[in-house]
C-alpha cells in the first residue's frame, strides 16, 4: 500500500472518520459535496493538519499518528500538493517556482535547472519558462502547479480540485492532458473533485464522501 | 389612550448647522499638526538667516566650530560638516549593528514561539521601548562602555590594519562605536515591531505551499516570507535611522565631541548635530545660539526626509498586502 | 472557492511539536557542557562569555545533530538557533538595564528621598540627606500640561480621520507621521525660540515642548482605537437622527473610552523621560516649587541628568535612584495603558 489512511479527520460537527487506501499507480477520486471534508484529507496527508486520532501511513512508513505520538515533519513526507487555489509563489518566475521544491530539498542548481525543464515540457509550458505567474492564463497556471508537485517526483500524489480554477477551454485541453500525465506516474494519486466526469477521465477507483 | 404620531423628521442631504460648525472646529484642530511642523520649520528658518547668509555654504561643508574671541580678534566660525557626518555614521553604525538582531527578533516572534507567549514577548518590547533615552544614555556610560572599550581595544589590535578601525590615540572611550551600540540597542524595538507587522502578513498559503513541497521552516521563510517582508524591513529600519539621526541626551552621554571630519570608529572622538545643540547651548552666546537654530534646521530637514522616506515605504508595504 | 477550505483551520504547519523535545533536551545538554569546557580552557569568562561559548556550542552541536538528517535540515537548525540566539542576545542588554537601574538606584532611595528636595543639599552629600520630591512634583506639573494640551489634540486629529473623513485625511495622516519623527531636541529649540528667549525658563514651555512630541503618539493610538468602534453604531445613531456631533460625542467616543485612555498613557509614558526639550525649556531647580511660569522648574528627566553631570559617586547614585523612580513611573503608567486596553477589548 502506497498511502493509507485510518482514523477522523476535522473539528466539531465536521469530524468524520475514514478508511481509505491507495497503491503505486492508483487513481483514487473522491467526490462529495462541499463541507464533506475533501480538502482536509489533502492538507492531513500534507502534514498541513494532524490527524484527531488513528494512523496515516505510508510504504511501511508512520506520518502521524497521534495516539503514539508519531508525527513526520511536512518537508519529509513522499508527497507533493496541487492545491486548489495553485498558491504559486508570485515573485518567482515560472521556472523558479517549478524548481523550488527540488532546491529546497538540496539538489543542486543545475540538475533543478534540467529537471524542471524537463517537467516543464511535459506539460507544455517550455516557452513560458521566465513568464510570471501573473502574465500567465488560468490553465498554464494550472499547469506550472502541476509541474511543480511534479519535479518533485513524490510517492503520492495530491491534487485538490484540479480543473476548478480554470475557463472551460482550457479545461478541455487539461482533461486531455491530466490522464496522460496521471498514467505515467508510477505513485499513488488522491484525486479531490466534484465533478462527475473528472472521476470518469481520471480515476480508477472513488470514493464519495457525504 | 391615544397616541400622537411624532413630527415628521426633515430629510435633507445638506448637514445641519451645529454639524457644519464641530466639523469645522475639528478640522481645524486636526490642522495642528501642519501648523506646526510649519512653524517649527518657519521659526528655525527665521532664527539662523544670518548664519546662513554670514557663513553661506561654509555652514554645511565646513567643520571648525568656534565663538570667537574679542581679546585674540577672533571671528566667529561656525560650520556642521563633522557634527553631520559624525551623525550619520553613527546612525549608519547603528542600523548595521541593529539589522540582524532586529530580523531575529522579528521572525522569532512571527515564527518560532506560540501565540499566548508572542503576546507577552510583544508587550515587553513595547515596554523596552518605553525606555527613556537619558536612562540609555546612564547605563551605556556607566555599564556598557568599559565592556565596550574592551571589544574596541581587541577589534583594534586585529583589524586595525583597516583604515576605519585605526587609532591615532589608544583612548577606546566614548567613541562613535560606543554610541552606536546604544543607538542600536535603542531603535530595535521600533525597528523589530514594523518589521514583525509586515511579516506577519506573508500569505499564509504560500508558506504552506513551500512546506508542502518539501521546504524546511527556513526554506518557507527564505522563499516567502523574506521577499514579501523585504520592504517593511526597509522601512522599519529607516524608521529606526530617523530616531537615532535624532536621538540627543544618550548620544551626548556617550560620545566625545571633536568638531573636525574623522572616520576612525573606534577612537574616542565623534561628531553629531543633536548632542552639538545640547551640549553648546548652555554657553552660546547670540550668535552662537543662531548658529545651533541653523543646525537644529539641518537636523530637522534630515529626520523629516528620512521619517518621509520610511512611512512611504511602509505605507505602501502595508497596502500592498490588503 | 468552494467552503471546503473554511474547514480546515489555518495553522502553522510547523506548530505541532509532537517530537520538538526529543532532540532539543540533547543539543541543550551537550551544548550546555561543552560551553562550560570552552569557558575552561579559552578566554572567554563571565556571563558573556560564557553566553558567546554556549551559543557557539550550541550553533555546532544543532549543525551536527541536523546533518544526520541531511544539509538542508542542518541548515534549517542553524537558521533556527540563529534567529533564537538574535531574539535573546537583543534582550540581554535590556535585563541589564533593568537590573542596574533598580539595584543601584535602591542604595539612593530612602524613605525621606520622596519628601524632601535638593534646596539644602549638594549632589555629593551622603545619601541620607535630600531627595527627590521636587523633581516627582515638577515631572507630573509638566506631564499634566502637556496632557492638557496634546490629548485634546490628539483625540480632535484622530475623529477628524475616523469620523469627518475629510479631504485632508490623508494629509493630515502624513502630517503627524512626519511630526511623530521630530527629534526632540529640535522641539526644545523651536519652544525656546518662540517662549524661552527674552523670557526665560518655565515649565509651561517645557510642557509645551513635550506636548509637541505627545501629539502623534496620542493621535495615532486614538486613531486606530476610534476605527475600532464598529461602524453598525455609527449608523444606527445617524439612522435614529442624532447628529454627527452627537453620534461622535455619545456613541463613539464613549464606546472609545478606554482606548482612549490607553492612547493617553502611550503618549504620557512616550514623553515622561525626554530629557533634551527640557534642557533648553524648563530646566532645572533644586527647590521645590509649584510655579509654572517664569521660573526653571525640577524634573525627574532633568535631576538625573543633572547629577550626572555633577560625575561624583554619590551624585551618580543619585542618578540611578532618579532613574529607578522614573522607570516605575513610566511603568506604572505602561500598565495602566495595558489594562485599559484590556478592558476595551473584554
Amino acid at each position: 500500500m502506497s498511502i493509507s489512511l485510518q482514523g477522523t479527520i476535522g473539528r466539531g460537527e465536521f469530524e468524520r472518520s475514514l478508511n481509505l487506501s491507495v497503491a503505486d499507480g492508483e487513481v483514487l477520486a473522491i467526490t462529495g459535496p462541499n463541507g464533506s471534508g475533501k480538502s482536509t484529507i489533502i492538507h492531513t496527508i500534507a502534514a498541513l493538519v494532524p490527524l484527531r486520532s488513528g494512523h496515516l501511513e505510508s510504504d511501511g512508513a508512520m506520518w502521524d499518528a497521534p495516539d503514539s505520538k508519531q508525527w513526520v515533519a511536512p518537508e519529509n513526507r513522499t508527497c507533493a500538493v496541487v492545491f486548489q487555489d495553485l498558491r504559486l509563489f508570485p515573485h518567482m518566475n515560472v521556472i523558479a517556482n517549478v524548481s523550488y521544491g527540488l532546491r529546497a530539498q538540496g539538489v543542486s542548481k543545475d540538475e533543478a535547472h534540467s529537471r524542471s525543464t524537463a517537467v516543464l515540457a511535459r506539460v507544455g509550458l517550455s516557452l513560458f519558462a521566465t513568464r510570471r505567474p501573473s502574465e500567465l492564463s488560468g490553465g498554464e497556471r494550472q499547469r506550472v502547479a502541476l509541474a511543480r508537485a511534479l519535479v518533485v517526483e513524490p510517492r503520492v500524489l495530491l491534487l485538490d480540485e484540479p480543473l476548478s480554477a480554470v475557463d472551460v477551454v482550457s479545461r478541455a485541453a487539461l482533461r486531455e492532458l491530466l490522464p496522460e500525465v496521471l498514467g505515467g506516474f508510477a505513485g499513488a494519486t488522491i484525486l479531490v473533485t466534484h465533478d462527475l466526469s473528472d472521476v470518469e477521465a481520471m480515476a480508477t477507483r472513488s470514493l464519495g464522501l457525504f | 389612550m391615544q397616541t400622537t404620531a411624532p413630527e415628521r423628521r426633515q430629510i435633507t442631504a445638506v448637514s445641519r448647522p451645529s454639524d457644519k460648525a464641530f466639523q469645522g472646529v475639528v478640522t481645524a484642530g486636526a490642522l495642528s499638526a501642519f501648523v506646526v511642523l510649519a512653524l517649527i520649520a518657519g521659526f528655525l528658518f527665521l532664527r539662523s538667516t544670518e548664519v546662513f547668509r554670514t557663513f553661506g555654504f561654509d555652514f554645511i561643508t565646513r567643520s571648525k566650530w568656534d565663538a570667537g574671541s574679542v581679546e585674540d580678534a577672533r571671528a566667529p566660525q561656525f560650520g556642521v560638516a563633522a557634527m553631520l557626518l559624525g551623525s550619520i555614521i553613527v546612525s549608519t553604525m547603528a542600523m548595521i549593528f541593529a539589522l540582524p538582531f532586529v530580523m531575529g527578533t522579528s521572525l522569532f516572534l512571527e515564527y518560532y514561539i506560540s501565540r499566548r507567549i508572542r503576546f507577552v514577548l510583544v508587550s515587553i518590547l513595547d515596554l523596552m521601548a518605553a525606555i527613556p533615552s537619558i536612562i540609555y544614555g546612564l547605563w551605556g556610560y556607566l555599564v556598557l562602555m568599559p565592556y565596550a572599550s574592551h571589544w574596541a581595544a581587541s577589534i583594534n589590535k586585529y583589524l586595525g590594519w583597516i583604515p576605519i578601525f585605526a587609532v591615532d590615540r589608544e583612548n577606546f572611550d566614548a567613541s562613535p562605536f560606543v554610541a552606536s551600540l546604544v543607538l542600536c540597542l535603542m531603535i530595535l524595538p521600533i525597528a523589530s515591531s514594523v518589521t514583525r507587522e509586515v511579516y506577519s502578513r506573508a500569505p499564509q498559503d504560500q508558506i504552506t505551499a513551500a512546506y508542502a513541497l518539501g521546504a524546511s521552516r527556513w526554506g518557507a521563510i527564505r522563499a516567502v516570507v523574506l521577499p514579501f517582508g523585504l520592504s517593511g524591513l526597509v522601512g522599519g529600519m529607516l524608521l529606526g535611522l530617523g530616531r537615532a539621526l535624532g536621538e540627543t541626551i544618550a548620544v551626548l552621554l556617550t560620545l566625545n565631541l571633536v568638531f573636525a571630519v574623522k572616520f576612525q570608529v573606534l577612537a574616542s572622538a565623534g561628531g553629531n548635530v543633536a548632542s552639538l545643540i545640547a551640549s553648546r547651548f548652555g554657553e552660546a552666546g547670540p550668535l552662537e545660539l543662531k548658529a545651533l537654530m541653523a543646525a537644529g534646521l539641518v537636523l530637522f530637514v534630515l529626520t523629516l526626509l528620512v521619517n518621509f522616506g520610511a512611512s512611504i515605504i511602509v505605507g505602501r508595504a502595508s497596502r500592498s498586502t490588503k | 472557492m468552494t467552503s471546503t477550505t473554511s474547514l480546515v483551520t489555518p495553522r502553522r504547519p510547523w506548530v505541532n511539536r509532537r517530537n520538538v523535545y526529543k532532540e532539543l533536551i540533547p543539543t541543550f545538554g551537550i551544548a550546555g557542557a561543552l560551553a562550560v569546557l570552552i569557558v575552561n580552557f579559552t578566554g572567554l569568562a563571565g556571563p558573556l562569555g560564557s553566553y558567546v561559548a554556549f551559543v557557539a556550542a550550541y550553533l555546532t552541536v544543532s549543525f551536527l545533530f541536523g546533518m544526520r538528517h541531511d544539509k538542508i535540515k542542518a541548515f534549517d537548525k542553524v537558521m533556527t538557533t540563529l534567529i533564537c540566539a538574535g531574539f535573546f542576545t537583543a534582550f540581554i542588554p535590556w535585563v541589564s538595564i533593568l537590573f542596574t537601574v533598580f539595584k543601584r538606584g535602591a542604595s539612593a532611595i530612602y524613605w525621606g528621598y520622596f519628601t524632601s528636595d535638593m534646596s539644602v543639599t549638594s549632589g555629593d552629600d551622603e545619601l541620607n540627606l535630600g531627595g527627590l520630591s521636587h523633581a516627582i512634583v515638577g515631572s507630573g506639573i509638566i506631564l499634566l500640561i502637556a496632557s492638557l494640551i496634546a490629548i485634546p489634540f490628539g483625540i480632535i486629529t484622530a475623529i477628524y480621520i475616523t469620523e469627518i473623513r475629510g479631504r485632508f485625511s490623508g494629509l493630515v495622516r502624513i502630517m503627524i507621521q512626519s511630526m511623530s519623527g521630530v527629534p526632540s531636541i529640535v522641539a526644545g529649540l523651536f519652544v525656546f525660540a518662540i517662549l524661552v528667549s527674552g523670557r526665560g525658563f518655565s515649565a509651561i514651555s517645557g510642557a509645551v515642548a513635550l506636548s509637541i512630541l505627545m501629539l502623534p503618539t496620542v493621535a495615532r493610538t486614538a486613531e486606530e482605537v476610534l476605527k475600532l468602534v464598529p461602524e453598525d453604531l455609527r449608523t444606527s445613531a445617524l439612522a435614529l437622527g442624532a447628529t454627527q456631533t452627537a453620534t461622535t460625542f455619545r456613541i463613539v467616543l464613549p464606546a472609545a473610552r478606554a482606548g482612549l485612555v490607553t492612547a493617553s498613557m502611550l503618549g504620557m509614558a512616550r514623553v515622561a523621560g525626554e530629557t533634551a526639550p527640557l534642557i533648553m525649556t524648563s530646566f532645572y531647580s533644586a527647590n521645590f516649587s509649584t510655579d509654572t511660569s517664569g521660573h526653571p522648574l525640577a524634573s525627574l528627566p532633568m535631576y538625573i541628568y543633572q547629577n550626572f553631570s555633577n560625575g561624583t559617586d554619590l551624585a551618580l547614585s543619585r542618578a540611578w535612584g532618579g532613574a529607578a523612580v522614573l522607570l516605575t513611573l513610566i511603568f506604572i503608567i505602561f500598565t495602566i495603558a495595558r489594562l485599559a486596553s484590556g478592558r476595551a477589548k473584554g
